[in-house]
């Protein structure tokens, strides 16, 4: 610590160079956090998916439908302990922003398949014994300001009622949360029957089946059990573990990982450079500087870290304010936006990983500069002077 | 008689110029006792400084040994040699030297960083110090708010901060009016006299050098009006 004066005095000596290579490291930051934060908000569908869940979708694509037929054939095969399955309903509340993501499900063995859909046991009953009846995530219910016995209309996009209507009216018969945190619990859930009954078009057909594989089965096995059970019908069928068939739905948007590291390392390997540029010039114009120290007893070890010390605080400083900033745009998205694109936040991992490249960049923009200064040698350097 | 503070033996010190090999020292003996002031004076080139950085373990001869203190410094590690600088000798450059962007006080306190005092400590070496050049006013300034004269009482407060038994100065009055360099020059004398500091003084100029106790005068790599007892 008692260093600290002679680095923070060595790093305003050019004010102008300081603050402008800050600047960019900060900037570098800030698009990392950015990044990150919509990374983790595509893949944290991958990332709470379970291993011993299998989806089965329609060979083509996940926007045809399966039959409800299925469902007893699926659940007689064996290695099957429990299935359920969804459909995606595509409606909004009051204003078309408002799409948050709505799903009629065979309640009892959705809520069977998905534990960590945490209901208090008198609002699973009531919503079990209404029809009519929906359970919405704590985020949607925060957001909307919605309690339990709230009626709520649902506009639809695609499902039109029988009678020609596009409202669909439902009853809050319980608030659930997800055990996973953040941006898991912005949905809702409503019952299948009910949906089925009334839609205009699409009868006893489903969107997708999700099971879960017994312990002692295979969940490979079973998948291909189920897609041969299914081969040469009108409706083919593609199974995949729940994490596979979440990473393939994040593929239709792109590889995002591909695409946050190419621009990641663009942005890291330019403010490698610029951050390098600065201590290269602030270590060759301080070389007289250096000597002297050296002169009054400093180490070459020491000089090389006291260089090395200002490249990383260099680096810290404008990494933190950059997460900083990226953390307060995140935070200041509106609803409607993370409601479309949930878990778009500053992941904690996020700040580790920038923390570690916050060191990585001092560390490497300062270590051949600070060589160069701890390489010196004393009487050379004083003749410069 | 006691033995020397300073001890070169068959100094030779020689620099790779281009494809020349250019022989500065040759086979140098000087000894100086504790509590001398000595002036080293020669032309240009003549190898002054070389010697100067050599007794104080800033370079290291090609040939030959040098002591201070029975320590032998062409043996010591580059590590070994940055500690032993920090206990026992302190420099004064002619161009003073300072860091630009540390107050007088700070270019005062940086030796003391290397020992384990505390920051209570250091300040009060670094007032001592500044009170014996007389500075003690001015410590809150930055070197571009000093005279040449007053940066230079700062590098030599530096020099002295960590009490070191040797001072060896780089023509410390080359860039200083007559008047200042006398102020400097009579400085180093109290230094010498009244706290005991022994002095190794390059100079050019032979007023300067009259401040000394004694003058030795180097030609072309040798002492010669000899340096050994």
């Amino acid at each position: 610590m008692k260093y600290a004066f002679l680095v923070w005095k060595n790093l305003w000596r050019r004010r102008t160079r300081t603050i402008l290579t800050v600047l960019s490291v900060l900037i570098a930051f800030m698009l990392f956090g950015l990044l990150s934060a919509f990374n983790y908000a595509f893949t944290i569908g991958t990332d709470m998916a379970n291993a011993n869940r299998l989806v089965t979708i329609h060979k083509i694509s996940l926007i045809q439908p399966l039959p409800i037929s299925y469902l007893q054939r699926i659940r007689a095969l064996p290695g099957v302990e429990d299935v359920t399955h969804a459909n995606w309903f595509g409606g909004y509340y009051q204003d078309q922003r408002n799409q948050a993501p709505q799903f009629p499900v065979d309640a009892a063995s959705y809520l069977r398949l998905y534990p960590e859909l945490e209901l208090p046991d008198a609002q699973r009953e009531a919503w079990l014994a209404d029809r009519a009846g929906m359970i919405v995530g704590s985020a949607l219910a925060e957001q909307f300001d919605w309690s339990v016995g709230d009626r709520i209309p649902i506009q639809a996009t695609i499902w039109t009622r029988e009678d020609g209507g596009r409202s669909w009216e439902f009853v809050i018969d319980g608030i659930f949360t997800m055990e996973e945190g953040r941006g898991g619990d912005n949905f809702m859930l409503f019952h299948y029957d009910y949906f089925n009954e009334a839609r205009a078009f699409g009868e006893d057909m489903v969107g997708w089946y999700v099971l879960r594989v017994a312990d002692s089965a295979d969940p490979a096995q079973v998948a291909a059990a189920i897609d041969a059970q299914f081969a040469n019908s009108f409706a083919e069928t593609k199974t995949s573990t729940e994490r596979a068939f979440a990473e393939s739905f994040v593929q239709q948007f792109g590889d995002i990982g591909l695409i946050v590291s190419a621009v990641l390392g663009a942005v890291f390997f330019t403010i490698l450079l610029v951050a390098g540029n600065t201590m290269a010039h602030a270590v060759r114009e301080r070389i007289p500087e250096m000597a002297v120290l050296k002169t009054v007893g400093f180490s070459n070890g020491s000089v090389l870290a006291l260089v090395l010390t200002e490249s990383i605080v260099i680096a810290v400083l404008g990494g933190s304010v950059g997460l900083g900033l990226s953390w307060l745009a995140l935070e200041s998205i509106p609803a409607a936006v993370s409601n479309a694109l949930p878990g778009l936040f500053l992941p904690p991992q996020a700040i580790g990983t920038g923390l570690l490249y916050m060191l990585a960049v001092g560390v490497a923009a300062g270590i051949l500069p600070a060589l160069q200064a701890g390489r010196l040698t004393i009487a050379e350097a004083l003749r410069r002077a | 008689m006691s033995e020397p503070l300073v001890r070169a033996r068959d100094v030779s010190k020689s620099f790779q110029k281009g494809r020349e090999r250019v022989e500065v020292l040759h086979g140098l003996n000087l000894d100086i006792t504790s509590g001398d002031f000595v002036a080293l004076m020669g032309p240009s080139g003549s190898g002054k400084t070389t010697l100067l950085n050599m007794l104080g373990g800033l370079d290291k001869p090609t040939s030959g040994t040098i002591s201070v203190d029975e320590q032998q410094l062409e043996r010591m590690s580059s590590a070994a040699l940055a500690h032993w600088r920090s206990r026992h000798v302190g420099f004064i450059f002619q161009l003073y030297n300072l860091l630009p962007m540390l107050s007088a006080a700070r270019n005062v306190e940086v030796p003391l960083l290397l020992t384990p005092l505390k920051a209570a400590e250091r300040r009060k070496h670094v007032a001592t110090a500044l009170e014996i050049v007389g500075l003690t006013d001015r410590a809150a300034h930055r070197p571009s708010e000093l005279s040449g004269g007053q940066e230079q009482r700062v590098a030599i407060a530096r020099a002295i901060v960590s009490d070191p038994t040797l001072l060896l100065c780089d023509e410390p009055t080359g860039d200083l009016d007559r008047t200042t360099a006398d102020e400097i020059l009579e400085l180093l004398r109290a230094l010498n006299a009244e706290h005991r500091k022994t002095v190794v003084m390059v100079t050019h100029d032979p007023r300067a050098a009259g401040f000394a106790k004694r003058t030795l005068h180097l030609d072309k790599g040798t002492l010669i009006n000899g340096g050994a007892a």
